[in-house]
């Protein structure tokens, strides 16, 4: 599944999140700021894990699992919609 | 280049909730060892899940219990409840602090018995004791706590058949403002059926009354409902000395201290709200000394604290086997450890904390354990930092009664270790087998084979 960053997010580089739509805030760790960057750089969920994968001691299979919830949470949010 | 290290991504939302007014503290920091002990490297020896003790956190707890009494009292004896954990390490630890053990039951009353302790220092609890049971208990002189009229009247003729004068003690229920009333143990107050118990041992003149016995409730709340015992228990102790000129050697307030855990459905954690055991001495002792014994006659105090005197010396260690996300959104974790090995989760919200570092990034997380139902909840939420499958969790306050009261329901019991006073760790009860199940069953002849197509 590939995604779409609502155009309007705004994010720090401490991990805050802010969507003015909703009047929302949200914290998030490194990995998840990462993720966010790359979404805004409209990557594939392929280039993301492939990116992550790279800069992270992790296994591929593990990142993909979590991006996979991570990428739910970004829905469920409304912080981002289906590419 | 060097990676850097990897956590699972995760966002919070910062509007969720209302705001607590008493502000919310960290009580997720991580703890990685035990008084010295890495949690890590017992798991790697021992297996996960594991049970894991702290001696010094005994010993520290027992001393904090006796101090708060035997400063307000002059004769105050604990006697380790058994049945809150009976792993005989455990047993032994209270004995080598000087307490002695109170049983609910023949087969404690035997681990009591091989662990060394005399069968004077043995107090005899429970609604069921059978004739052979009495027998050994009136054999080594024990104190047997009576509960009701057909045991009484049982005593009674085994006396007379033994040639022996039993010790006993009566066990008294009471109103204290408590509710519910446990009033289906022991010779009731307020009705007078406790002075008829007392009358006829007294009367018949077969048994040696020595003391009297009551055990209001467990995880008592409320400090004045031990004063309220104390002074109904002093009250039939000094009716006695008066109509009976006999002095009553020992009152016996029971267990049902609260320890540091949280209730669940608290507002506030548990070791903010429960009473101390100052608050509780204070009551109890406070009531004794007023109660109007003269200072030779003054009772013993015996005290058969359980939960409080060993639940935060223990831990459950346990891995994450899987990580998941509910259709409602909620963020779960799967444990290999569940509520078969942990059935104070039932009444707790045992506090959590990761062992690995972590960062401050958290999520609200519902924890279930291994087993296929659905009652497997170890906590409806937590919050904890992002964790990975096989990383370690560290359940708290679970040294009361889980030890006991576990089952092999579809997950056998793990290993229990105990961390001495100087870090050193000793096995107390390795994980069990399928072999070891196996071995007490048999398989009827006509049932030995089968052939499958
Ligand atoms: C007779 C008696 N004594 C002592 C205890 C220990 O109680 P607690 O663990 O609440 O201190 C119990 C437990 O229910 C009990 O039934």
């Amino acid at each position: 599944m590939n995604l779409r960053l609502k155009n309007n997010i705004a994010v720090s580089d401490s991990g805050f999140v802010f969507n003015p739509s909703t009047g929302d805030s949200f914290s998030i760790n490194p990995v998840g700021i990462d993720i966010i960057q790359l979404l805004r750089a409209s990557k594939s969920e392929q280039d993301i894990i492939e990116d992550l994968s790279d800069r992270y001691d992790a296994d591929t299979q593990t990142i993909e699992k979590d991006l996979y919830d991570f990428f739910t949470l970004l829905l469920q949010h409304q912080l981002a919609e289906k590419a | 280049m060097e990676k850097k290290r990897y956590e699972r991504p995760v966002i919070a939302s910062l509007n969720a909730g209302i705001t607590n007014k008493f502000g919310t503290r960290n009580l997720n920091e991580p703890i990685s060892h035990i008084d010295g002990a890495s949690i890590k490297e017992i798991t790697e020896q021992y297996g996960s899940p594991v049970f894991i003790l702290s001696e010094r956190k005994i010993r520290q707890l027992y001393r904090d219990a006796h101090r708060a009494f035997s400063t307000r009292y002059p004769k105050v004896q604990f006697a380790w409840s058994y049945k809150t954990n009976y792993l005989n390490a455990v047993c032994n630890v209270f004995h080598q602090e000087g307490s002695w053990a109170e049983v609910v039951s023949i087969f404690e009353y035997e681990k009591a018995l091989a662990n060394g302790v005399e069968g004077r220092h043995i107090l005899f609890n429970g609604p069921e004791k059978t004739e052979s049971d009495l027998r050994k208990a009136i054999e080594h002189d024990s104190l047997i706590h009576i509960d009701h009229f057909d045991e009484l009247y049982q005593l009674l003729e085994m006396s007379e058949s033994l040639k022996k004068r039993p010790r006993v003690a009566i066990r008294v229920n009471m109103d204290t403002g408590i509710y519910p009333m446990w009033d289906r143990f022991g010779f009731n107050y307020e009705s007078g059926q406790a002075w008829d118990a007392i009358n006829k041992i007294i009367l018949t003149n077969k048994l040696d009354l020595v003391g009297l016995h009551c055990h209001i409730g467990t995880f008592m709340l409320s400090a004045n409902a031990y004063a309220v015992a104390a002074a109904k228990l002093a009250d039939l102790a000094l009716g006695i000395k008066l109509h009976h000129k006999q002095n009553i050697e020992y009152l016996d307030l029971g267990g049902g201290f609260a320890s540091k855990n949280t209730l669940k459905g608290s507002f506030l954690p548990g070791a903010d709200t429960i009473p101390s055991f100052d608050d509780y001495a204070e009551a109890i002792c406070g009531t004794l000394l007023n109660a109007g014994f003269t200072r030779e006659n003054l009772p013993m105090l015996i005290l058969e604290t359980g939960r409080a005197l060993v639940d935060e010396a223990g831990f459950l260690a346990a891995s994450v086997v899987a990580n998941k996300r509910l259709s409602d959104g909620r963020k779960a974790l799967v444990l290999d450890a569940g509520v078969n090995i942990l059935f104070t989760s039932f009444w707790y919200e045992h506090k959590m904390t990761p062992v690995e570092p972590a960062s401050h990034h958290t999520e609200a997380s519902v924890v279930y354990g291994p087993l296929c139902m659905n009652i497997d909840v170890v906590r409806e939420s937590v919050t904890l930092p992002p964790l990975r499958k096989n990383d370690l969790v560290l359940i708290h306050t679970v040294g009361a009664y889980n030890m006991t009261q576990w089952m092999q329901f579809i997950a056998m019991r793990p290993a229990v270790v105990m961390v001495d006073q100087e870090g050193k760790t000793h096995l107390l009860r390795r994980a069990e087998k399928t072999d070891d199940l196996n071995a007490m069953e048999s398989m009827p002849e006509h049932l030995q084979s089968f052939s499958l197509a």
